[in-house]
């Protein structure tokens, strides 16, 4: 991952665009990003499967001087109601913050709320 | 503690599980304490331990698994496989090691690789366990993403969880926040370094992994 002089990049990927790529290849795409050094909000994120298998994709691609893995925050998943339910309806995963962690740092988490920010430099300090 | 005529404790396990030896993983994010309660259940029942504990993240690298664990509370009774997997995370930074903690830079590389290595390790062991004691620190924020990943893979697996708010000996721990934060899952305070309330942790185990496992096999 290099760190450009120019900004960090900020992308917020559409639930569309998602829906478009397989599972595979949604978790190819974004360890893809987050190793360029992108962070990424996905309008519709990750089952907890998925998440899974996007940490385990990570640890399999740390660098130990370049990529130190990712920071990853989002909100449960959305019940459907008794009349979704019977209509099939599974639970949804909801928006989903992911970046590199040497960017990224999640200061705190609750139901409605997530905080985190950008820090400057690479890795532990 | 009861005790069982053979045959009937037989029968009671094979209603409970299917089978004499159900894998029970102890599973958490690093640094929670899960081989320290590890340590603590063996104690308590086996008289041996599970392995070596540190301040340092990342001590359990490789899973650990001791069979034949009978824990047994009140007349039920529960004989369990006890995994003890290393510390699931999304990130391991080998400056950590170094900065925090004061290792040499080859052996903060070391440990970070095999962090890494330990992470799969505990991811692969989820296909094959029973149920799962998963050890959170109550006296941190609870909604980190590898708690409520955990917990939402296994629930899509329609694994039984029981969560196990550990640290509670320490001043600052919230255990009731954990409880809010995890309603639909069983919480036991506890502190696997003294031993409080470890007692209903092994009668909750009891009846839930039994309650839950029964449920299952409907």
């Amino acid at each position: 991952m290099t760190k450009k002089d120019d900004g960090i990049s900020f992308n917020l990927v559409s639930r569309h665009k998602l829906n478009e790529l397989s599972s595979n290849e949604k978790l190819q795409f974004i360890l893809r990003e987050v190793k360029k050094g992108k962070i990424l909000v996905l309008e519709h994120g990750l089952t907890p499967m998925e998440q899974t298998i996007l940490i385990e994709n990570t640890m399999k691609e740390i660098e130990q001087d370049t990529f130190i893995g990712v920071e990853m925050e989002g909100y449960g998943q959305d019940n459907p109601s008794f009349i979704q339910r019977l209509f099939g309806a599974s639970k949804k995963p909801r928006i989903t913050l992911i970046g590199p962690a040497d960017l990224l740092k999640t200061i705190r988490k609750d139901h409605d709320m997530i905080q985190t920010k950008i820090i400057p430099g690479r890795g532990a300090k | 503690m009861g005790l069982f005529r053979k045959g009937t404790l037989s029968a009671i396990l094979q209603r409970i599980f299917g089978k004499k030896h159900a894998k029970i993983g102890i599973y958490g994010p690093p640094n929670v304490g899960k081989t320290t309660l590890a340590n603590r259940i063996l104690r308590d029942w086996t008289g041996d331990i599970m392995g070596s504990v540190s301040e340092v993240p990342h001590e359990t690298r490789r899973a650990k698994w001791k069979r034949n664990v009978r824990v047994e509370n009140d007349g039920s009774s529960l004989l369990m496989d006890i995994v003890d997997t290393p510390g699931i995370a999304t990130k391991v930074d080998f400056k950590e090691f170094m900065n925090t903690w004061g290792l040499t830079r080859e052996e903060a590389k070391r440990r970070a690789k095999e962090a890494t290595e330990g992470v799969i390790e505990s991811i692969k062991w989820l296909e094959d366990i029973d149920g799962v004691l998963l050890v959170m620190d109550s006296t941190q924020d609870p909604f980190t993403q590898v708690n409520v990943t955990i917990i939402g893979n296994l629930e899509a697996r329609n694994l039984p969880v029981l969560i196990a708010a550990n640290k509670i000996d320490v001043e600052e721990s919230s255990p009731a926040t954990l409880k809010s934060a995890f309603p639909q899952h069983p919480v036991v305070p506890i502190s696997a370094l003294t031993g409080y309330n470890a007692e209903n942790l092994y009668s909750t185990m009891v009846k839930h992994f039994s309650k839950k496992r029964r449920k299952k096999r409907r």
